[in-house]
């Protein structure tokens, strides 16, 4: 079993894309497979309608509207001239775009961070636990990432509520803090914490199973061997432990890329909570608000368009992984 | 002397680390048990100067509420369209993913590699930055509004992942033992549905338990494209019903939360149970 087999062989949480896991056999040589003329082709009829339906018709049209004047009047039936790149240009040039995708990467790299982190961390402590408290852990960790993204923001969003929030209570009666009444929603700095808290805490069971399940592949006798030639556990970790697992952690890192950086759930339902959403939008929100809130689809249309090509540009690492793994 | 100092040592490393995991699971577990322990508490009580950390005065209002309130809560309307949408999502994405699954495993065709590398790019597309032509599309096929309509959304969501999944099950059953069928008397077609679909029963259940969850979770897309209140499913339901009660009744809104997670629940200890033993298999085999 190959590592990035591990690495994808993953149970789904509620975050579209996730991956669960298959045994990945290996494929039949490809001389068993069999002509078989017109057959497979409709076999891969219903599939392929769906999919071109329901993704490749939209996103031609994402494009087509993405060249357009297309707003509140064309919805109604106004006619909706090409302008050329007139709406790309009016999205680069706006301060409120830079700012958005700013904040956007930033959150990202923190979660990221954070979440490989933290993930690693209770990893490594879970092949150091015995039986009973790595059952416990991991039972704790399943919960976690079992809750849909949608419940855990707003279970954490009452945990942090201003006036009888959990939070605001332990820390005003069990530490004397003066969070009594304090809103942790107003300031976009504190938003973003509770933002970075529900997301980590929904992340790292994923990132903990995994590398945890790369780890208990790594042979006991080159550790002992290491441990006999004077590697320190840190030198281990750095100079054993990781290279094994180096294909696990990027491709690990990629997924919580491109999934924190298209975070929607989290974000919009805490505005809805209580942010301030001017100060507070992602990508994903930010399209929200200008396309279907605001009523300005091309320009919406251009925000898609560029971020589907930043999504994309930063997966095609992951695609050409999978593909080299699986030998198609 | 020193051999026992190590003992110690040990010991304490032990102890260490066992208390680390305990406060690891209590970080973990907490949001869960508050979200349950909230929704059976009077919604009076939960907003007094002391905060319970246990239910004092257990009741169930909250979901009666939840339930059966109709004028302030729509959750059966909402679960009933939540489930049609699963159903047909996990269904139908199923027998279309199996049918790929053997047209790229069991054939050799002009396309095939190409289908494969449009499945992965297709996975990676951004559904948030799809929101506004999908709702477009949906609309001039006079879709928005429909179970059918957010149905063939979520198959399209979860078929690349789903075909990319099935396909290793498929590559898992041997070829001789549809040969062997075909000597047997079946056509190509009878052997791929009498002998290697009942083989794939996990890898079945394993995909069909993820196209599950994405359904049922699935946030964005349903309040794009399901915006009326009878078409609501659970997510978009709970968000406008914490909307509407606003801070004012936040148990009610945990019996909301808590009755949306636990199918979730349920269904993704069944499959982490395949996935664990899975793991070990390969960690053995490794």
């Amino acid at each position: 079993m190959s590592s990035i087999d591990i690495a994808v062989d993953a149970v789904p949480s509620g975050t579209a894309g996730e991956r669960l896991g298959a045994p990945s056999h290996r494929a039949p040589s490809p001389k068993r497979r069999k002509s078989g003329g017109f057959t497979p082709y409709l076999l891969l009829v219903p599939g392929s309608v769906v999919l071109a339906a329901v993704v490749g018709w939209p996103l031609i049209q994402l494009v087509i509207i993405s060249f357009q004047q297309y707003g509140r009047a064309q919805v109604f039936g106004a006619p909706a001239p090409f302008i050329g790149f007139d709406n790309y240009l009016k999205v680069l040039s706006d301060q409120q775009f830079w700012n958005v995708l700013l904040r956007s990467f930033s959150f990202c790299v923190v979660n990221v961070v954070v979440t490989m982190a933290l993930g690693t961390l209770i990893a490594l402590l879970m092949t150091a636990l015995h039986k009973f408290f790595r059952t416990l852990l991991s039972i704790g960790l399943l919960l976690a990432w079992a809750m849909p993204a949608l419940t855990a923001t707003i279970v954490w969003g009452w945990m942090f509520d201003t006036g009888y929030g959990v939070i605001n209570f332990v820390l005003t009666n069990w530490f004397g803090l003066g969070y009594h009444n304090h809103s942790w929603l107003i300031n976009p700095l504190s938003f973003f914490l509770v933002a970075t808290i529900i997301v980590v805490w929904g992340a790292i069971p994923f990132v903990a199973f995994t590398i945890y399940a790369g780890l208990t592949q790594v042979p006991g006798e080159v550790l002992e061997a290491a441990q006999l030639d004077g590697a320190g556990t840190v030198q281990r970790f750095r100079l054993v432990v990781f290279p094994y697992l180096r294909s696990i952690f990027v491709v690990v890192i990629i997924l919580q890329v491109i999934w924190d950086l298209r975070v929607f759930t989290q974000i919009f339902a805490l505005q809805g909570i209580g942010g301030i959403r001017e100060q507070t939008s992602t990508l994903g929100v930010y399209i929200y608000q200008t396309s279907l809130a605001g009523g300005e689809y091309g320009i919406g249309g251009a925000i898609a368009v560029i971020t589907v090509i930043i999504m994309m540009a930063i997966s095609l690492y992951y695609v050409r992984q999978s593909i080299r793994e699986e030998e198609l | 002397m020193s051999a026992r100092a190590g003992s110690t040592r040990k010991r304490v490393i032990s102890v260490v680390l066992s208390v680390t995991a305990v406060i690891v699971f209590s970080a973990a577990v907490f949001p869960v048990y508050w979200m349950i322990q909230t929704s059976f508490q009077p919604n009076n009580e939960i907003q007094g100067s002391i905060v319970n950390f246990w239910p004092e005065n257990f009741t169930l209002k909250n979901y009666q509420t939840v339930l059966f309130d109709s004028a302030r809560s729509q959750f059966i309307p909402a679960l009933r369209n939540s489930l049609a949408v699963t159903i047909i999502t996990v269904v139908v994405s199923l027998i279309f993913a199996f049918l790929a699954s053997l047209a790229v495993t069991r054939f050799r065709f002009a396309t095939r590699k190409a289908f494969i590398l449009t499945i992965l790019i297709v996975q990676m597309i951004p559904g948030e930055a799809m929101i506004v032509s999908t709702y477009r599309v949906l609309d001039s096929w006079n879709l928005l509004n429909t179970i059918g309509g957010l149905s063939l959304v979520y198959i399209a969501t979860v078929l690349p992942f789903t075909i990319w999944t099935l396909r290793g099950f498929v590559n898992g059953v041997p070829i001789d033992l549809e040969e062997a069928g075909m000597i047997d008397g079946l056509s190509r077609l009878g052997a791929f549905w009498r002998i290697t679909f009942p083989l794939l029963a996990p890898g079945l259940v394993a995909t069909g338990v993820f196209g599950f969850i994405q359904a049922w979770n699935e946030f964005l897309l349903a309040l794009v494209v399901n915006s009326r209140p009878a078409m609501m499913t659970l997510p978009v339901w709970l968000r406008t019903f914490q909307v509407q009660s606003g801070t004012t009744n936040w148990a009610a809104i945990m019996a909301g939360s808590t009755l949306m997670a636990i199918p979730v629940i349920v269904f993704f200890l069944i499959v982490q149970g395949r996935m664990t033993s899975g793991l070990v298999a390969g960690a053995v085999k490794g």
